[in-house]
């Protein structure tokens, strides 16, 4: 098959459709936990090590306790966790919230490594485990073309459909919200008219902490049922280059990890249709790499942070 | 008064030294968690580190690219940029350099080392480049894109030694480089050597020491750093600055690539850069950005690393080292904890002065 057939056959077909929402999802989760810490002023470029160890733990307590919905609540835990100690430092010791959110990652990476042999007997990989169930609806699954896309498709993608719509309701159209926008655009005014900024702050950043750990959640425990320690390969970054292509809005954010999704599927629908040999599919792998680079290259400075993200905020 | 400027004075030595105290205390109640004992783990891993001559050894090699990779980092954050990107740059460097070793025949060996080297360097330059022109045009931040650069060195790297450049059987691995491309060992203790890469590697750490103190470039680059609008105002381009910035940091992770690939493996095969680059932020961090710190906080480091090998023959899984690591940078991006205590400790005992450091 050459290229041309190979790209022409997954753009008709209905599993890259699929494969481009399933690929996104983390991103979206992650993506908008990015909006949130970064409209309230807080960088947490920590995404990345949040969703690995919402991933790690989500199989760790499901493994032990044989549960994917412990698994699921543990796994939501362990990533507030790391963003409230990402918040704690930022907003109660105004730490440098690069080099803090690289601590994160680090500490996330080293405690997963360090925890493998201990918890799963091995490193690597863990055991399968149950998986969080499809969503089987038989009226979508009739209909022709749509129904293979949307007809059985993980839990995780209704979930990311409310989170999507909540949290652009809870940012542009409630009190809260609007608390949110002013601290991360003037936190000395929304101080002043009475603006609890470190109360803000920590709520976003733990929405941050909430949401990047669904991501790497549904990657383990949502697709695979199992817990890969390279995981989540990046994806903390690539989200973080869609809430910039995204301009800091879920609904951006949804549509610009849509584009990482589909260049993502694309990929894979490649590596299965061409027969190529192993060193091609390593220079196929680098692609969402090379694109997010464009993206974020090309679009910085087109699209506008909050005013006051990265900054340290205090009362005088 | 005294007390406050002597203070003043020792915070920068005292902030890194009890970020890694605290961090090896922390570890130590991990390391109980899991049901070991600390005391023996950290026995153990002083042997694996400092216990014997081929420990000394082990951990000399370690040091070199940690050094280097230490050096680029520091050298970025003292220009006010994050190049968190060491990683690919190193991987960069390693791939320029066998390139050029590949091909060096009978070229001696004063031609074939330079020449090889300075491949790596430019390698990782150009690598970092990318990122520092992004920066400058557009103002992509060089977080993202080091990272993404990190990964696309990663799979590049891994294309090469399947495809291209790949050789044997079993793991995937380039041709090894030509023998005058090999830096010659320093000293040989028993079966192992430690490649005179150190020395290359200390060099460039005066060379950088001397770069930022006595240089007019030097001078530019920390005002940058410092104070971005300031330093435009006056009269310094900061998209300039910041290209050269990436391009020396980029330079230095590349000559680390390089003297790994010239001195220990002589050869690359995919992912042989092994978390360097991340532990060049850790090194850059302790040793304050100071190229003389770093070469300190670079041998801690190593000897962290060396001495983790030993410790998991007592059961205790490396990654505690980056668990360590961890907890320094978080203490040290936090360093006001530290620096709160340190002024708590000293009005304890001298309640009449008041510690001008308060939050």
């Amino acid at each position: 098959m050459s290229w041309l057939e190979a790209i022409f056959t997954s753009l008709t077909s209905p599993l890259f459709y699929k494969l481009t929402i399933l690929s996104a999802l983390p991103l979206v989760f992650a993506a908008i936990g990015g909006v949130f810490t970064e409209k309230t002023g807080v960088v947490n470029i920590a995404l990345e090590g949040i969703m690995k160890m919402g991933a790690f733990t989500s199989v760790a307590f499901t493994y032990i306790t044989g549960n994917i919905w412990i698994g699921l609540l543990s796994g939501i835990i362990s990533g507030i966790i790391l963003a409230g100690l990402h918040a704690y430092v930022s907003i109660e010791w105004s730490a440098n919230q690069i080099v803090s959110a690289t601590a994160i990652i680090i500490l996330a990476q080293g405690l997963v490594g360090f925890l493998m042999v201990p918890v799963f007997g091995q490193e690597g990989q863990s055991d399968f485990v149950s998986k969080i169930p499809n969503v089987k609806i038989d009226f979508i699954r009739d209909i022709p073309f749509i129904g293979e896309i949307f007809g059985n498709i993980s839990l995780f993608f209704y979930i990311a459909v409310v989170v999507i719509i909540a949290s652009w309701i809870l940012i542009y159209k409630t009190p809260l919200g609007l608390r949110m926008r002013s601290v991360g655009e003037n936190p000395k005014a929304a101080d002043t008219l009475g603006v609890n900024v470190k109360g803000v702050r920590y709520f976003g950043v733990i929405m941050s902490g909430v949401l990047a750990s669904l991501g790497g959640i549904y990657i383990a425990l949502g697709d695979l049922g199992q817990f890969q320690e390279e995981m989540p390969a990046g994806k903390g970054f690539i989200a973080l280059a869609a809430m910039i292509l995204g301009n800091w809005n879920p609904i951006g954010a949804m549509w610009a990890a849509l584009l990482f999704g589909a260049s993502e599927a694309m990929n894979i629908q490649l590596q299965t249709l061409l027969e190529l040999p192993s060193e091609a599919k390593a220079l196929l792998n680098l692609l969402p790499f090379v694109l997010t680079l464009i993206v974020v290259g090309g679009f910085v400075g087109k699209t506008r942070p909050p005013a006051a993200s990265g900054e340290s905020y205090e009362k005088e | 008064m005294a007390t406050n400027t002597k203070n003043n004075k020792w915070m920068p030595f005292l902030v890194p030294v009890l970020a890694v105290l605290f961090s090896l205390v922390i570890a130590a109640i991990i390391i109980l968690l899991i049901g070991e004992n600390p005391i023996s783990a950290y026995i153990e891993m002083l042997k694996g580190a400092i216990g014997s001559q081929l420990s000394w050894a082990d951990n000399i090699t370690k040091m070199t690219s940690l050094l280097l990779t230490g050096l680029a980092v520091g050298f970025g954050f003292r220009a006010g940029v994050f190049n968190i990107g060491a990683e690919g740059q190193m991987a960069v460097g390693g791939i320029m350099a066998v390139f050029v070793g590949i091909n060096m025949g009978n070229v001696p060996a004063v031609i074939a080392i330079p020449l090889t080297m300075t491949a790596g360097i430019i390698g990782g330059a150009l690598w970092a480049s990318i990122a520092g022109f992004l920066k400058a045009k557009t103002g992509a931040h060089e977080v993202i894109s080091t990272i993404m650069l990190n990964w696309v060195a990663y799979h590049l790297s891994n294309y090469l030694v399947a495809g291209p450049l790949a050789v044997g059987q079993g793991v995937p691995k380039s041709p090894e480089i030509s023998e005058s491309a090999q830096l010659p060992p320093l000293i040989t203790v028993q079966a192992s050597t430690v490649p005179s890469g150190i020395i290359v590697a200390i060099v460039a750490a005066i060379i950088v020491y001397i770069i930022l103190q006595k240089t007019t470039i030097g001078y530019e680059l920390k005002a940058v750093g410092y104070n971005p609008y300031a330093a435009e105002y006056g009269g310094i381009s900061i998209s300039k600055n910041i290209v050269l910035t990436m391009a020396i940091s980029g330079g230095l992770a590349g000559l680390a690539g390089a003297v790994e690939v010239m001195g220990v493996y002589h050869r690359i095969f995919g992912a042989f850069t092994g978390d360097r680059g991340f532990d060049g932020i850790t090194i850059a961090l302790i040793g304050q950005n100071n190229p003389i710190g770093i070469i300190f906080s670079a041998f801690l480091i190593s000897s962290l690393r060396a001495g983790s090998n030993s410790m998991q023959s007592i059961g205790i899984p490396d990654d505690i080292v980056t668990i360590i690591q961890g907890i320094i940078i978080l203490f040290v991006a936090a360093d006001r904890i530290i620096k709160t205590l340190i002024v708590k400790v000293q009005k304890k005992n001298k309640p009449s002065l008041e510690g001008g450091e308060d939050k």
